[in-house]
């Protein structure tokens, strides 16, 4: 019994023992829960901003959105630069499982080149897993096709479409319209200076030469932005809200698609340069360099091999003949040296002067030949501009002098940019005797005057200078800036360039004006004019005149043999001329490389965009 | 003595079935909640949302089943269980598979075991049976003999590694010391023991992962995207989601994976991102409810064995809770403890089932022991 209660008193004492520890077990349990709240009201309440802002901030991301590059249309509507979409085969690598076997398999259906896959596989190593690498790009109907079908094999692999800058005339426009390509390292620090990084954060081309660069601003439009929500990957969730993009401005040139051909069949087979220009507007109607090349392989990166042909081609294919094209204008800038003389009273319309053939300064026994090799007897201003006569101009010439010569041709914009909207232009040289000095360390001696009058010497133009400074000669002393953009397009409204047209060349006698435009007139409607046999039949009329420059001076008395001679040293035939004679609207400058005669090369030319022009009425 | 016969005496409601229906209700609850908060971890996958309903069907039965048996088998079984734990946990290190960069699994031919997780009920049950064969407070000597139980396998477990599991048996053992009467001195004593003996620890028993763990704890900012990136997203998604949370499904951390392993041992920070603090405190409320409920249950036990087995088990129960919830909200470094009954999958869904089974015998079979 006592053992009994003994027990019953332990077992007492035992359940309060474990009762106040039980208790003291349970305030433990209390007091660590009153932690954890704790603990989470400082989380949830008095860090929520925080918190939250980190939580948007992991899962808003801004995605800019690449805006469409506006399009590019000669004057009829005619589409010559568009926005067409292309096929890329992709591959997510973190979704492949064997990356090496799927190349293989990959290759088995579509052509892969070596190159190719080593750049993907060089890719793969830069980017983040489960970024799109691009294996091929510009996929072929028949490829796109074949991957179509078998894209069900190849989980990770995708073919994405993009919109990519094609030109449908291939070379006929290249050196006007030019060409975008990728942004470059060079083009990033120009736009981060230009403070215009942002608005391409999206894009991957910008114009690199031609329009497509001169009008990079308006053509590239306004960068969009999405604000996306993305997991932890990366991976774009849904689309939160978004801020489109603005598409660039379509551009509406001047330039007349038939015109183009028209040249670029005309100078089939030939190095040489069209450009045809409204004279009462500047307005550019067809601006052609042959050969050219295509576009269209620049936009998604040239091979070196293709680079390096067109590079090292004889023909030159890269240079912008018409406006990087620098020639020695010859005797097309004999009627500004006659109208010149005129206006300095050095001649007068009936002035004459006797050709032996040859002019010779006084003291030197130098000859400096006419063309034609016998003289033209008694010659005026009409007969020595229509006959094209060297002597008469060589006389001029020395009479003005070097720094009368000079000074006036720079009014009619030799020497200088005309300010057309492409940056890849020449000024050419107008020399006079500071250049001489400062070019050669040379005086200006008398003889280099003698053959400044017949375009020759130092002098060079571009083919777009001698259609300006033709322009100013029919406009009667106006100029005009030539321009290739008439007007662009935004959401359907047209908004039209405005033209430039102001005085720059003044006479004392206007009546000069009409003296030369009869004299080249008459140099294609008379029997004797140089032009004559290349206008004979036309149903409008025209003036015109026609140059053929020297290259390699010829040894006196020596005879021009171009059989003789190496290509590229055979005379460059050229031609400027207008339409209609009476307030013409279209002025033509042609310059045909190596091929002889003005007259028989280069008028053709003009004819045949002449006769194109009125029965197509581009103009109208 | 005659109060208690005549309170058992007349059992009522399910008690006849031996559960214990507030406990039964406050399972429910949390299973009930937590279901919910899977679907919404789980990315509402339908697959997930199955093989956790069977698996807690099955944990189920399990408690039902451990409910039926009386305490005095499990008094009686306690040691021999144990010592076969500790057999198979030295097989496991000698024969074991390995798992996740960790050996815990013994394959038996027709079932892979883990025997941690029979060591989570054994140690208890086998130290209450050496403690409570004898007069409490125990004597010093027996203190230390059941602290040397509790030792051998936390060491085993320890050196699978598995550091979670390891903690909870330790926990297990050394709570029995605790409600048995363990001197106030000694506790102090044994304190001041461990906190010298953590250097050792440090540069001798931890592996290079649990280091990284605790300098991660430590700073979790200063490796944003490596270790201390689970912490970091976790606490954005208990921060961010405020008072009254995101919204069922709205949790952006969660569903948009930032969070990681956010449908197992992160899922109380989907919770908090999508219910608030609002949800955090009915949780906590639910997980204090079964804490205090089992409490009573070990208080009102009629034996010291009883007493301290549902002590015990009630007290790791609550350890499982804290050291989950302090790893996500960054008070604790990062321990692989799953969130008690809410967590997807494991074997410690059917063990803590199973506990809570061995509680309501408890809870319910006072009348046979008491007339023993």
């Amino acid at each position: 019994m006592r053992r009994q209660r003994e027990a019953i008193q332990d077992h007492a004492a035992e359940a309060q023992l474990f009762k106040r520890r039980a208790l003291v077990a349970f305030s433990l349990v209390v007091l660590l829960f009153v932690i954890i709240l704790f603990n989470m009201y400082h989380l949830q309440v008095r860090s929520y901003h925080e918190y939250q802002t980190r939580s948007e901030g992991n899962r808003i991301k801004v995605v800019p959105v690449a805006p469409n590059r506006g399009l590019i249309y000669d004057r009829n509507g005619i589409l010559l630069a568009e926005n067409t979409p292309v096929h890329s085969l992709e591959i997510i690598p973190e979704q492949v499982a064997d990356l090496t076997k799927t190349l293989a398999e990959l290759a088995e259906l579509i052509e892969i080149t070596p190159e190719q896959q080593q750049s993907f596989l060089q890719d793969v190593q830069r980017q983040r897993r489960f970024n799109s690498i691009a294996l091929k790009e510009q996929l072929t109907e028949q490829e796109v096709a074949i991957l179509a079908v078998n894209q069900h094999r190849f989980p990770g692999v995708t073919l994405e479409a993009r919109l990519s800058r094609t030109y449908p005339f291939g070379d006929l426009f290249t050196h006007s319209i030019g060409y975008i390509g990728r942004i470059n390292s060079n083009d990033l620090q120009r736009l981060r200076e230009q403070e215009l990084a942002a608005n391409y954060a999206a894009s991957r081309d910008i114009g690199k030469i031609g329009l497509e660069r001169y009008y990079e601003l308006l053509l590239h439009g306004t960068v969009g932005y999405q604000e996306v929500e993305v997991n932890n990957r990366g991976r774009v969730i849904r689309t939160l809200r978004s801020d489109p993009a603005i598409s660039g401005k379509d551009l509406i040139l001047s330039l007349d698609v038939g015109l183009q051909l028209t040249a670029q069949q005309a100078l089939e087979g030939l190095r040489g340069a069209v450009v045809a220009l409204d004279p009462r507007t500047g307005a550019i109607l067809a601006f052609y360099s042959n050969p050219g090349y295509d576009p269209n392989l620049f936009v998604h990166g040239i091979s070196s091999a293709n680079y390096n042909a067109l590079l090292n081609s004889f023909d030159r294919p890269l240079i912008n003949r018409v406006t990087q094209g620098i020639y020695p204008p010859a005797s097309t800038i004999k009627p500004h040296m006659a109208l010149i003389g005129l206006d300095q009273g050095i001649i007068t319309p009936s002035s004459r002067i006797w050709d032996p053939g040859y002019y010779q300064l006084p003291n030197y026994s130098r000859r400096f030949r006419n063309w034609r090799r016998h003289g033209q007897g008694w010659v005026n201003v009409y007969g020595a501009i229509i006959q094209s006569n060297d002597t008469y101009f060589y006389d001029m010439a020395v009479r003005l002098g070097i720094d009368t010569i000079s000074d006036s041709m720079k009014q009619f914009g030799f020497g200088q940019r005309t300010g057309i909207d492409i940056h890849e232009e020449s000024a050419a040289i107008m020399p006079s005797r500071g250049w001489k000095r400062a070019r050669f360390n040379q005086p200006w001696f008398p003889g280099d005057t003698v053959s400044l009058g017949i375009g020759q010497s130092y002098w060079t133009t571009t083919p777009l200078q001698l259609a300006t400074s033709t322009a100013i000669l029919v406009n009667r002393g106006d100029s005009v800036v030539p321009t290739l953009l008439q007007g662009t397009r935004f959401q359907g409204e047209f908004e039209a360039k405005s033209y430039q047209r102001q005085p720059a060349v003044r006479i004392q006698d206007p009546h000069h004006w009409q003296v030369i435009l009869d004299a080249m007139e008459q140099t294609v409607n008379t029997r004797e004019g140089t032009a004559f046999r290349a206008f004979q039949g036309t149903s409008y009329s025209s003036g015109g005149k026609t140059g053929t420059a020297q290259i390699v001076s010829i040894a006196q008395d020596a005879k021009y043999d171009a059989d003789a001679l190496q290509e590229q040293h055979r005379d460059n035939a050229m031609y400027v001329g207008y339409a209609p004679a009476v307030d013409p609207t279209i002025v033509v400058a042609i310059v045909v490389e190596n091929t002889g005669g003005g007259g028989s090369t280069a008028a053709p030319v003009a004819r045949q965009l002449f006769d194109y022009y009125f029965s197509a009425g581009v103009n109208q | 003595m005659n109060d208690v016969i005549s309170e058992s005496q007349r059992p009522r409601g399910l008690a006849i079935f031996h559960i214990d229906t507030p406990l039964l209700l406050g399972l429910l609850a949390l299973m009930g909640f937590g279901l919910v908060v899977l679907y919404s971890a789980s990315g509402q996958s339908q697959a997930m949302m199955q093989a956790q309903l069977i698996r807690l069907g099955l944990a189920f039965a399990v408690m039902v089943v451990f409910a039926q048996i009386s305490p005095l088998t499990y008094k009686r079984w306690g040691l021999p269980v144990f010592l076969l734990g500790l057999l198979m946990l030295v097989a496991v290190l000698l024969f074991g598979e390995i798992g996740k960069g960790a050996q815990r699994w013994l394959n038996l031919g027709f079932v892979r075991f883990q025997p941690s997780e029979l060591m989570k009920l054994a140690v208890p049950l086998a130290i209450a049976w050496f403690i409570s064969n004898h007069n409490l407070p125990p004597k010093l000597w027996r203190l230390l003999l059941g602290f040397v139980m509790c030792v051998i396998p936390t060491l085993l477990i320890a050196k699978q590694p598995d550091l979670g599991t390891a903690l909870l048996i330790a926990t297990s053992g050394i709570m029995v010391l605790f409600l048995a009467g363990m001197s106030w001195r000694l506790i102090v004593f044994i304190g001041a023991l461990v906190s010298a003996f953590l250097p050792v620890m440090w540069f001798f028993v931890m592996h290079d992962y649990q280091k990284r763990r605790v300098l991660t704890f430590l700073n979790p900012e200063t490796d944003p995207l490596g270790a201390g990136y689970h912490i970091i997203q976790s606490k954005i998604a208990i921060g961010s989601g405020g008072l009254q949370g995101k919204g069922w499904l709205q949790g952006t951390q969660s569903q948009l994976e930032f969070l990681p392993e956010r449908h197992t041992d992160f899922i109380f920070s989907v919770l908090s991102e999508e219910f608030g603090l609002v949800g955090v405190v009915l949780l906590v409320s639910l997980y204090l409810f079964i804490v205090a409920r089992c409490m009573l249950i070990a208080t009102r036990a009629q034996d010291n064995f009883s007493k301290l087995v549902a002590g015990s088990l009630t007290m790791t129960f609550f350890v499982y809770v804290f050291v989950n919830i302090g790893m996500v909200s960054g008070l604790l470094p990062v321990v692989g403890v799953p969130l008690p009954l809410v967590s997807f999958g494991g074997t410690s869904m059917v063990t803590l089932l199973a506990a809570f089974g061995i509680l309501m015998s408890i809870a319910t079979h006072k009348r046979i022991l008491a007339s023993s």
